[in-house]
């Protein structure tokens, strides 16, 4: 579904990205993880357009989105939800999902809207709330269902469970899972390594702008190199 | 005449500048809080928009009403077709290029106009054409009516498109986090076109609502009048839409009021000293969030 070949992606002088490739399938749950700076955030940047790789390539669905307008990305099929969330503070709960639907027809937002309210029923209640006014569990669920309004058929994750307690950790990576169930093809980036291979078909582990470690997710919990720089402390 | 009438007709006075300024504010507000630029050319946008009426009902002996719908195209136009040429390809440029660059389109416009049209001033033929009504003793000109009508409805139809529309939702999401709006699908380019487009065409009706009450056209009006509407916009808080219309109504009272106490000669000096005192005492302006830089 995703084929990323071989991307070198700069900073000015800096070289984030060194000559990465992977793919994600078709209804698989995919993971890059790795430390801090190893250059996951900018990977997905790439993808989805905000980046851009000096060399290689980027296909969806057998099309080349190399060179690709973010907001064509979108309208392709890819969500990407980014790191930190970044919901639109200022707006209410209901034009930012109204935001992710900008590519679908007023039809299709009106269903979606109906359907992300009836998995999200605390969304449905603050619908006229100011986004900025909501917790940080609640931000990261609007965050989620924001990116699921542009109906994607991959959808990206930048660190979903930064900076939330323990339990809607554990809610967050529910819904993760329901929504691979209901078909959407994942591709995961966390820090939270335990997490992120327990739930991943295929997972990647990234070191300073290149893939050092590649298997399932169970090969990879189990691994030595893995449980030392990731799992232990 | 009794102080009261005095104080009321000054009042009238100062909402139809005021009103004229709040227009000019809002395209300011608007361009900063999507690109944070000062678009020191907006205010030339209204010279362009004062020539073509003239343009159209001296030269081209059209009515009124299309002239005014003439200025209002080619200040629409005008603007959009500064940003494609001289803002889109800085755009990952520092802001301070940004900004000389306006500079240097302001001065481009001026002199081209200039060249054109000398460098006196024209005489405009007279835009409105309704009477005086009186609400007691105060007589109201048609101008004045006309000129709050128009702007009161331009600014309500703003704020409709601003709330309601899939676009104007569109341009607050760009003017709060350009990132995420591309991630949600939405073409940045063609939102900060728009923004300039209606920015420009709020610049155009103002420019003609400002010939009416002042009949000339000259190179150089657009500068004093832009920067009076860039102070409305700070006082009320750059980037922020109501606050450019609350600044542009504060300044438009407070030179009438200065012209009431007989220091008309001084009411420029007094737009001056409320945005020294603006910057000093609350430099977020009145309606204005701390804004953070942008990564």
């Amino acid at each position: 579904m995703l084929n990323v070949n071989d991307i070198n992606v700069y900073y000015g002088p800096i070289h984030a990205i060194q000559g990465i490739s992977f793919e994600v399938k078709q209804g698989e749950i995919v993971s890059l993880i790795g430390a801090n700076g190893a250059g996951k955030s900018t990977v997905l940047k790439t993808v989805s357009g905000l980046m851009r790789s000096k060399t290689g390539g980027i296909d969806f669905m057998g099309e080349s989105i190399h060179n690709t307008a973010p907001h064509n990305i979108v309208r392709m099929g890819i969500a990407h939800i980014p790191e930190g969330r970044r919901i639109f503070q200022r707006m209410t709960v209901e034009e930012n999902l109204e935001m992710g639907a900008f590519t679908q027809n007023s039809k299709k937002i009106d269903q979606s809207l109906e359907e992300i309210y009836f998995l999200f029923p605390r969304l449905k209640e603050r619908r006229r709330q100011i986004a900025g006014t909501l917790s940080g569990g609640e931000q990261q669920m609007l965050a989620m269902s924001r990116g699921l309004m542009s109906n994607p058929k991959l959808m990206m994750l930048d660190e979903p469970s930064m900076g939330l307690a323990p339990i809607l950790v554990r809610q967050v990576f529910d819904i993760i899972k329901t929504l691979h169930e209901a078909g959407t093809t994942i591709l995961l980036v966390e820090q939270n390594a335990q997490m992120a291979l327990s739930i991943a078909d295929r997972a990647y582990v990234l070191e300073t702008g290149k893939v050092t470690l590649t298997g399932t997710g169970a090969e990879l919990v189990k691994s030595d190199e893995v449980k030392k720089a990731y799992l232990v402390g | 005449m009794s102080v009261f009438t005095t104080i009321v007709s000054q009042l009238i006075n100062g909402l139809q500048t005021g009103s004229v300024y709040a227009l000019i504010a809002l395209g300011y507000s608007m361009v900063y809080g999507i690109i944070l630029l000062l678009n020191f050319a907006h205010g030339d946008i209204i010279m362009v928009g004062a020539y073509t009426a003239w343009l159209f009902m001296v030269n081209f002996s059209q009515s009124p009403i299309i002239a005014v719908l003439a200025a209002i195209v080619a200040s629409t136009v005008l603007g959009v077709v500064i940003e494609k040429v001289a803002y889109t390809p800085l755009r990952q440029a520092p802001r301070l290029s940004l900004l000389i660059t306006a500079i240097g389109i302001s001065f481009l416009l001026e002199n081209l106009a200039q060249l054109i049209f000398g460098a006196g001033a024209k005489p405009m033929p007279k835009i409105v054409n309704v009477p005086s009504i009186s609400l007691g003793s105060v007589s109201v000109s048609g101008t004045a009516l006309v000129t709050l009508v128009v702007s009161v409805v331009s600014m309500l139809l703003l704020n409709l498109l601003i709330k309601r529309s899939k676009m104007g939702k569109a341009m607050r999401a760009v003017s709060e986090d350009t990132g995420a709006a591309q991630l949600m699908g939405i073409n940045i380019n063609r939102t900060i076109s728009f923004t300039f487009a209606v920015g420009s065409a709020l610049a155009g009706i103002g420019s003609v609502l400002y010939s009416a009450a002042y009949p000339q056209a000259s190179p150089t009006m657009g500068g004093m009048l832009g920067l009076k509407a860039f102070v409305a916009a700070v006082l009320g808080g750059i980037g922020s839409v109501p606050g450019a219309v609350i600044g542009g109504f504060c300044i438009g009272i407070a030179e009438a009021g200065a012209s009431a106490v007989g220091l008309s000669v001084w009411k420029d000096a007094v737009v001056f000293i409320i945005l020294i005192i603006v910057l000093i005492v609350k430099p977020t302006g009145l309606l204005g969030r701390n804004l953070q830089e942008k990564v």
